[in-house]
C-alpha cells in the first residue's frame, strides 16, 4: 500500500509473498531473541534475582553448609573427677565441638529430650583408677540419633578425640602406634573435604535449574497475559519461533550468570578447583538449560496466570531439585524411585555430568550417557512443550 | 440519542430542583496523588442529595479517585470530605457511613466472585451486614425477581454475561437498602439493551426508595443524557457541573459528546477538529476485501461465532456493533489466522484465509483490543521488531519508520517505553504498528476504548485518511454509536449472531428508530424475545426506612457472623479452585514422598574395589572385612593403578583401598604395614562418612588379624567406648526425617496458601468489599484464615498416615499432644502467610516471597537439618523466632523420643506467642482504606 497508489487503486491490492524460507525462520529467531533479551534487560527485579542467584545466594548457601558435623553440643556427666577424665573434656575443641558442659547423671534423660546436648558422654567412677589397674571399664557415648546429618560422622569424631586422650594417657605417645596397620586415607578432588566446594557447585546446578524454568515460564505468561502472543502471531511467525526465541534468550541469560559465577564465585571467591574442562561443562550445561526451558514453557502452558504458575512451580522444582542426586547421594534412595526419576527428569543427568566434569576432570568419554539421556529427555519436553504451546495459544 | 430506559423515571421538576437540593457528599480542596501522578487536583464540589449524579469524562481524569474517596475505600490524602453530614477522615463516623453506602467498583464484575453461584454471591453480601437466613432469603428473591435473574440463581457469577455481572453486582450493592449508590462505570462494555435495562432498574429501585442518592461514573454521554445533574471532569479537576441540559446550552452543542469537547480547557482543543467523513469511491474491482460464509467457531460446547456471513468491499470502512462477548473479537481473529474455523471460511481479496498461513498474513494489519505491543521496549524498538519480523528489508524499514514516526506524531516519544505513554498515544502507535507493512486491510478490534474524546476524533481522521487515500479496507469493532455512524456499513452482533448489516442510515430506517443505538436495541430485543413496549410496573414506594439490622448496630465490634461469612466464601472458592485445592491436598503427599524417600543421611552401598598387590591370607582377610556390610557394595577388583584412575574419575567407583605387596609379612612382623584409601570427595558428605566407615573397618580387621596372633591385651580397646543411639536405635535418617518433613510442609503450604488468599483478593478486586463493607480487619484476617487452617489440619493427618503407613515411622507419644501442637502451629504458619501478604501485591510475588522467607528459618534454623543446640549469634535468634524450630522437637519428641505434654509444654506455648505476634503486625499492616 504505497503512498502513490491513492483513490486510483490496483486491481489486487494483495500481496503474493514468496513463502518463507528457512532462513527467514532462523532470522524470525534471532530477531525475537533479541526482543526477548531486550525484554529480560527491561525487567530489572528479574535481573537482581539473577545475579543474586548465582552471586550471594550461592556463597551464603556453599560457606553456611548446615550438614557439617560442626559446634556440636557435648554434656559430661562426670563421675570420676580424676585428671584424665578432665583430660577428656578439654580434649573437645572448636570448631568440631562446643566446649563440654558438666552435667549430673539425673540431669541426662531431661537435658536430651530438650535437644540440649547432642552427645552425652558419661564417665564412670573409677575411671582412671581402673584403667591404670587395667580393669575392665567401659565410657559411654550417648547419641541424639534424631539428629541424622550430624549425628553419625559427629560421633565418630566424638570416640576417636576421646580414645586418642585415652590412648596417649595409657602409652604417654600417640595413639597411631598402638595401631596395627597404618591406613593412609586419601580424597581425592577435594582433598580436605571442604563442604563449600561440593554445595557450591550444588547450588550453581540448583539455581540453572530454578531460574531457567522461572524465567521461561514467567516469560511465555507475561506475554499471555499481555496478548503480545497474539499479535506476535498476526504476523509471519510461527509459534515454535516463539517458544525457540524463549528457550534460547532466557537459557542464554542463565548460562552466562552460571560460567560467571563458576568462574567467579566458585572459583575464585570460593576456592574450588575446577578439574574439567569448562567448555565440555558449557556444551553440558547449555543443553540442560534448554531442556529446563522447554519445561519451563510447559509449566507455562498448564497455568493460566502467574499465580497458578508460582503453584505449579514450586512443588515440581523442589521434587525434581531433591530427587536429582543433587544434595544427597542417589544411591541412597529406593532403586525403583532412582529409575523413575532418571526417567522423567533431566536433572539427575546434568548432576551427574556436572560433579564427573567439573571435580573429577571427566572428558566426553566419560559423560557422553548423562548427554544423551539430557537429550533424549529434553525432545519428549520438547514435543510436548511445543504441543501445549500450539494448543493454548489457539485457544482450543 | 437517549435510550429510553433512562428517561422513564426522571421528572422535569426534580432535575431542575437538584440545584437546591441538599448535599449528600460535600468535597472540599481534594487533591490526591499516586506517585508523582496527580489523579485529583483541588477539588471541590457538593454532590446532590436523592438525585441521579453523573460523573462524566474520558479514562485517567480523576473520576474512580472521586468515587472512592466518596465511598470511603481510599484514604484522603488532602482536603475534606463530608458524607451524610459527618467528616469521612473521622473513623467512627465512617464505621457507620459504610452501613449506608454501597460501592460497585469499576470493572465487569471486579468485586463478584467468579465461582460462586448469584445467590451465593448476592448472600454473603447478605452476611457481610449480618442479615439472618430468613431475611437474606427474601430479600434475594426480591432482588432476582426485580432484575429478572431468578432463572439463574445457581449460575456460577464467571458464567454470566457482561450485562447480568453488573445486575449482579447492583443486587449485591442493594442488598442493604443502602442510602448512597456509588457506580464506577457500570456499564462499560455492556450491550444497549442491557445497558437499558440496567438503568430502568436503577430507576425502579430509585421510584421505591426516593431517599436513596445514586453516583454514576461514566464513559458513555449518550447514558450521562438521562441523568438529573452532571459533573464533568477532565485531568483531575472539574470543568463543569449542571442539569445536561444546562450543559447543552451553556457550549450550544447539539449532543453531549461535542458539549463536553467545548467544555474542555482551550490547551486541550488544539487541533481538534471535528470528523468528517468523505464519501467513499467505489473501486471498479468488485471482489470484497473480506467475504465470509457460515463462519463458525466453537469453544467445548460454546458456539462463540455462529455461522456469520458478511461481505465487506474494498477501502470499505465496516463497523462491528456488539457487547462483550458477543464474538466481535472471536470473528476477527478468525479473519486474521489467529484461530481457526470450526465450519465455513472466509476468504481475503479472494483468497481463502486459514490459519497458519504465513503469506495471507502480510496482507493484514491487526490491532487487539487490549494495548498489546512490548511494553518494555521502546516505540522505536516495537516498530524496529515489527519491521523486521515483515522481513521488510533493512533500508525500507528504516524510510517506513521514519515515515510512521512522522506521519502519527510519535518522534517525540520514539525512545520513551509506551508504557509511560497515555492511552491516545498508545493507540495510535498500535495502528502506526498494524499499517507498517503497508497492508489492504486493517482489523482494528475496539481501539477507541477508553480514549478521550479529543483522541478519539484525530484517530478516525487517520482511520478516514487511511481508507479515503490509500483505499485500505477497515474492519473494526466498537461500542460507541457515534462512531458506528461514521461507518459505511455496519454489523450487528449479539451471542455469536449477527442480527442485521447495512448503512447506519439504513438501519435507523429499518426500525423507525431515532439513533444506531436504539436500533441496535429494537434488533437486541427481537433477538431476545423481548417485548419492549411493557414497562416495568412503577413499584410502590418503599416505606422500610428504618434500619431493620439492629441487633448488628454496633458498627465495629466483633461480629462472628461477618467472620464466618469470609470463611464460608473462602471455602467455597478454594473447593472450586482444583490448581489451588491440588496445591494444598497434594502437594504435601507429592513432597512428603520426594522429601522422605529424598532426603537421606543413610549411606549405604559405596562402591569399594580392592587393588591388592599383595595377594596373601591377610590380605584377603582384611578386604574381606568389606564383604557383606551393607555399607559398602564390592566391585570386581582392580589390577592397575592406572584402571584405579579411570574408575575414580567415572565415578563409578568411590572407594579404592589399595594393599601394597609385602602387606601381610610386614603385619606379621608388626611394622605396621601401610594401606592406601582412596575415597571419592566430590560428595563431601558421603566422602566424610566413607572415610569413617573405611577407618572403622580397618582398624577391627587390623585388631583382629593381630589379635588371632594372641596378641597382648591393654585391658583397653576402643570397642570399650559404648555408643548409644538413643531415640532412633536403628540410625535410620526417615525416622527424624518424616516428623521433620511434616514440620516443613505444614509451614510451607499453609503459609503460601493463605499469603495467596488475601493477595489474589488484590489482584482480582474483589478486595474492594474489604474496604467498603463493615468487615473489621480482625474478621477479615480470622474468616480467611480459619479455612486454611483446616485444610492444613487435613494435610496434617494425611502426613501423619503416610508416616506412619508408608515410611513406617509410628509415634512413640501421645497423639493428642501432637495434634494440639499442630493445631497452634499451623494458625501461626498461616499468620506468616497473612503477614507476607500485607506487603506482595501479586500472586507470584506471594508465592515465591513466602517460600524464600520462610524456607531458610524452616529448614536451616530450625533443627531439620543442624539442630538447634549448634547454632549461634543471629542464626539462632532469627530461628527461635519462628514458629518452625520449636514444633521440629515436638514432632520429634513426639515420633521419635515418646515426649509428653509435661516436656513440650514451653514449645506449645512458644508457638502460641509466635502466631499472637504475626496476628497482631498482620493487623497493623493490613489497611482498610486503599493510599
Amino acid at each position: 500500500m504505497a503512498e502513490n497508489t491513492a483513490a486510483g487503486l490496483t486491481p489486487s491490492p494483495l500481496v503474493k509473498a514468496a513463502p518463507l524460507t528457512w532462513l527467514d525462520h532462523v532470522v524470525n529467531v534471532i530477531k525475537l531473541v533479541i526482543k526477548e533479551l531486550r525484554s529480560i534487560r527491561a525487567d530489572p527485579t528479574m535481573l537482581v534475582l539473577v545475579v543474586y542467584a548465582f552471586s550471594i545466594s550461592v556463597n551464603t548457601v556453599a560457606t553456611g553448609a548446615v550438614t557439617d558435623a560442626t559446634n556440636m553440643s557435648v554434656g559430661i556427666v562426670d563421675e570420676d573427677g580424676s585428671a584424665l577424665s578432665r583430660q577428656i573434656a578439654e580434649a573437645l575443641l572448636r570448631p568440631t565441638f562446643q566446649p563440654a558442659v558438666h552435667i549430673r547423671a539425673n540431669e541426662i534423660d531431661s537435658s536430651m529430650d530438650r535437644g540440649d546436648f547432642l552427645f552425652v558422654v558419661e564417665v564412670p567412677p573409677n575411671f582412671e583408677a581402673d584403667l591404670r589397674a587395667q580393669r575392665k571399664t567401659q565410657l559411654q557415648i550417648n547419641i541424639d540419633a534424631t539428629i541424622v546429618a550430624q549425628a553419625g560422622n559427629g560421633a565418630n569424631y566424638l570416640k576417636t578425640a576421646i580414645s586418642n586422650e585415652i590412648q596417649s594417657f595409657l602409652s604417654g605417645t600417640t595413639a597411631a602406634k598402638s595401631s596395627p596397620i597404618n591406613l593412609v586415607v586419601r580424597t581425592d578432588f577435594n582433598p580436605n573435604l571442604v563442604t563449600s566446594w561440593f554445595s557450591a557447585m550444588t547450588q550453581v546446578i540448583n539455581q540453572i535449574t530454578l531460574l531457567t524454568v522461572i524465567l521461561t515460564g514467567a516469560a511465555l505468561i507475561r506475554e499471555r497475559e499481555q496478548g503480545t502472543v497474539e499479535h506476535l502471531l498476526v504476523m509471519p511467525v510461527v509459534p515454535a519461533e516463539i517458544m525457540l526465541a524463549k528457550m534460547l534468550a532466557n537459557g542464554l541469560v542463565i548460562l552466562v550468570a552460571a560460567m560467571l559465577s563458576l568462574q567467579f564465585v566458585v572459583h575464585w571467591w570460593i576456592g574450588s578447583p575446577i578439574a574439567g574442562s569448562r567448555l565440555l561443562f558449557l556444551l553440558g550445561a547449555a543443553e540442560y538449560a534448554l531442556v529446563v526451558a522447554a519445561l519451563g514453557i510447559l509449566l507455562g502452558t498448564l497455568a493460566t496466570t502467574m499465580g497458578q504458575f508460582g503453584l505449579l512451580a514450586m512443588p515440581v522444582l523442589m521434587v525434581t531439585q531433591l530427587l536429582s542426586g543433587s544434595s544427597t547421594p542417589m544411591e541412597s534412595m529406593p532403586v525403583w524411585l532412582q529409575y523413575v526419576v532418571k526417567t522423567v527428569s533431566p536433572t539427575p543427568h546434568f548432576v551427574s555430568f556436572s560433579q564427573a566434569v567439573l571435580f573429577r576432570g571427566a572428558d566426553l568419554s566419560l559423560v557422553w550417557q548423562p548427554l544423551l539421556a539430557m537429550f533424549a529427555i529434553g525432545s519428549v519436553y520438547f514435543i510436548f512443550a511445543l504441543s501445549r504451546f500450539r494448543r493454548v495459544i489457539f485457544g482450543s | 440519542m437517549t435510550p429510553e430506559g433512562i428517561a422513564a423515571v426522571p421528572v422535569e421538576t426534580k432535575r431542575e430542583a437538584a440545584d437546591s437540593a441538599p448535599a449528600v457528599a460535600k468535597v472540599a480542596g481534594a487533591s490526591h496523588r499516586y506517585g508523582t501522578s496527580i489523579a485529583l487536583n483541588d477539588v471541590t464540589v457538593a454532590i446532590p442529595a436523592r438525585t441521579m449524579v453523573g460523573l462524566i469524562g474520558p479514562d485517567g481524569v480523576g473520576k474512580s479517585t472521586l468515587l472512592a474517596l466518596v465511598a470511603g475505600v481510599r484514604k484522603i490524602q488532602t482536603g475534606t470530605v463530608t458524607v451524610f453530614d459527618g467528616d469521612m477522615a473521622d473513623k467512627q463516623h465512617l464505621k457507620g457511613v459504610r452501613r449506608r453506602v454501597a460501592y460497585m467498583p469499576q470493572g465487569l464484575g471486579r468485586n463478584l466472585y467468579p465461582t460462586l453461584s448469584v445467590f451465593e454471591n448476592i448472600d454473603f453480601f447478605g452476611r457481610l451486614f449480618g442479615q439472618g437466613p430468613w431475611e437474606r432469603r427474601s430479600r434475594i428473591t426480591e432482588l432476582l425477581g426485580a432484575t429478572g435473574m431468578s432463572p439463574f440463581e445457581d449460575r456460577a457469577a464467571g458464567k454470566l454475561s457482561g450485562g447480568m455481572k453488573q445486575k449482579l453486582s447492583l443486587c449485591c450493592a442493594l442488598i442493604n437498602d443502602p442510602d448512597l449508590l456509588i457506580l464506577d462505570e457500570p456499564t462499560t462494555g455492556v450491550d444497549p439493551l442491557s445497558r437499558g435495562q440496567f438503568w430502568d432498574l436503577i430507576n425502579t429501585i430509585r421510584a421505591r426508595r426516593p431517599q436513596m442518592s445514586v453516583i454514576v461514573a461514566t464513559a458513555y454521554m449518550d447514558e450521562a443524557q438521562g441523568f438529573d445533574w452532571l459533573i464533568a471532569m477532565d485531568g483531575g479537576k472539574i470543568i463543569a457541573e449542571g442539569t445536561p441540559r444546562q450543559l447543552l446550552e451553556r457550549t450550544g452543542e447539539p449532543n453531549l459528546d461535542d458539549a463536553f469537547i467545548a467544555l474542555l480547557p482551550e490547551s486541550k482543543r488544539v487541533g481538534h477538529e471535528k470528523v468528517i467523513v468523505r464519501p467513499r469511491v467505489t473501486p471498479a474491482d468488485e471482489t470484497p476485501a473480506i467475504e465470509a460464509e457460515g463462519l463458525t467457531r466453537r469453544f467445548g460446547d460454546f458456539v462463540a461465532v455462529d455461522h456469520v456471513n458478511f461481505r465487506i468491499g474494498r477501502g470499505e470502512i465496516f463497523g462491528f456493533l456488539g457487547s462483550n462477548g458477543c464474538g466481535k473479537s472471536t470473528t476477527m481473529k478468525m479473519l486474521t489466522g489467529l484461530l481457526p474455523a470450526t465450519d465455513g471460511w472466509a476468504k481475503l481479496f479472494g483468497s481463502p484465509m486459514t490459519a497458519g498461513d504465513l503469506e495471507m498474513r502480510r496482507n493484514v494489519g491487526y490491532m487487539s483490543q487490549a494495548f498489546s505491543l512490548y511494553g518494555e521496549l521502546t516505540v522505536r524498538q516495537n516498530l524496529e521488531l515489527h519491521a523486521q519480523l515483515y522481513h521488510l528489508s533493512p533500508e525500507k524499514a528504516v524510510a517506513r519508520i521514519e515515515q510512521l514516526l512522522e506521519r502519527y506524531d510519535l518522534r517525540d516519544v520514539a525512545d520513551k517505553r509506551p508504557e509511560s505513554l497515555p492511552l491516545g498515544l498508545k493507540q495510535r502507535l498500535q495502528l502506526a504498528v498494524a499499517v507498517l507493512h503497508e497492508p489492504p486491510l486493517l482489523i482494528l478490534d475496539e481501539p477507541t476504548s477508553g480514549v478521550d474524546p479529543v483522541a478519539r476524533d484525530a484517530f478516525w481522521r487517520t482511520l478516514i485518511d487511511l481508507s479515503r487515500d490509500e483505499g485500505v479496507t477497515i474492519f473494526l469493532s466498537t461500542h460507541f454509536a457515534n462512531e458506528a455512524e461514521r461507518c459505511d456499513r455496519i454489523s450487528l452482533m449479539h451471542a455469536g449472531k449477527v442480527l442485521a448489516v447495512g448503512t447506519p442510515q439504513e438501519l435507523v430506517k429499518a426500525r423507525g428508530s431515532a439513533s444506531i443505538d436504539e436500533a441496535f436495541v429494537e434488533y437486541l430485543a427481537d433477538a431476545a424475545g423481548i417485548d419492549r413496549s411493557k414497562k416495568p410496573a412503577p413499584a410502590a414506594p418503599d416505606n422500610r426506612t428504618d434500619k431493620t439490622d439492629a441487633k448488628a448496630a454496633a458498627p465495629g465490634s466483633f461480629n462472628p457472623a461477618r467472620l464466618w461469612a469470609y470463611a464460608r466464601r473462602e471455602t467455597l472458592e478454594l473447593l472450586r479452585d482444583p490448581i489451588r485445592l491440588a496445591f494444598a491436598l497434594l502437594g504435601p503427599i507429592i513432597l512428603m514422598l520426594a522429601f522422605g524417600f529424598g532426603i537421606s543421611f543413610d549411606i549405604e552401598n559405596l562402591q569399594m574395589a580392592a587393588f591388592d598387590q599383595d595377594n596373601t591370607p591377610q590380605s584377603r582377610q582384611l578386604l574381606d572385612g568389606f564383604n557383606g556390610s551393607r555399607y559398602f557394595s564390592v566391585q570386581p577388583p582392580i589390577r592397575s593403578a592406572a584402571e584405579a584412575d579411570q574408575r575414580m574419575r567415572s565415578g563409578n567407583t568411590q572407594i579404592v583401598i589399595e594393599v601394597p605387596a609385602g602387606f601381610g609379612r610386614d603385619l606379621l612382623a608388626k611394622r605396621q604395614p601401610e594401606v592406601d584409601a582412596r575415597i571419592d570427595g566430590a560428595m563431601t558428605f558421603r566422602g566424610q562418612t566413607a572415610q569413617n566407615y573405611v577407618i572403622g573397618v580397618v582398624r577391627k580387621e587390623g585388631n583382629e588379624l593381630t589379635s588371632k596372633r594372641g596378641a597382648s591385651s591393654t585391658g583397653w580397646n576402643d570397642d570399650d567406648i559404648e555408643m548409644r543411639f538413643r531415640y532412633n536405635q536403628a540410625f535410620l535418617s526417615v525416622n527424624a526425617m518424616v516428623p521433620g518433613v511434616m514440620m516443613l510442609l505444614l509451614c510451607l503450604i499453609p503459609a503460601i496458601m493463605s499469603a495467596i488468599a488475601v493477595v489474589r483478593e488484590k489482584e482480582t478486586g474483589s478486595i474492594a468489599n474489604f474496604r467498603s463493607t463493615p468487615i473489621t480487619r480482625l474478621e477479615f484476617l480470622l474468616g480467611k484464615q480459619l479455612p486454611y487452617v483446616a485444610i492444613s489440619l487435613i494435610s496434617f493427618v494425611t502426613l501423619f498416615l503416610m508416616a506412619v503407613g508408608i515410611f513406617h515411622v509410628p509415634p512413640k507419644g501421645p497423639f493428642l499432644i501432637l495434634l494440639l501442637a499442630t493445631v497452634i502451629y499451623v494458625i501461626a504458619t498461616t499468620g506468616f502467610g497473612q503477614l507476607v501478604s500485607s506487603f506482595t501485591q501479586t500472586q507470584v510475588a506471594a508465592v515465591f516471597a513466602t517460600a524464600i522467607l520462610s524456607m531458610v528459618p524452616a529448614i536451616n534454623l530450625s533443627g531439620l537439618l543442624a539442630p538447634v543446640s549448634s547454632l549461634s549469634g543471629s542464626a539462632k535468634v532469627l530461628g527461635l523466632s519462628f514458629p518452625s524450630a520449636w514444633y521440629q522437637p515436638i514432632a520429634v519428641g513426639v515420633f521419635a523420643k515418646d515426649l509428653g505434654f509435661t516436656a513440650l509444654w514451653p514449645n506449645i506455648a512458644a508457638i502460641t506467642v509466635i502466631a499472637l505476634v504475626f496476628l497482631l503486625l498482620s493487623l497493623a499492616f493490613l489497611r482498610k482504606q486503599e493510599a
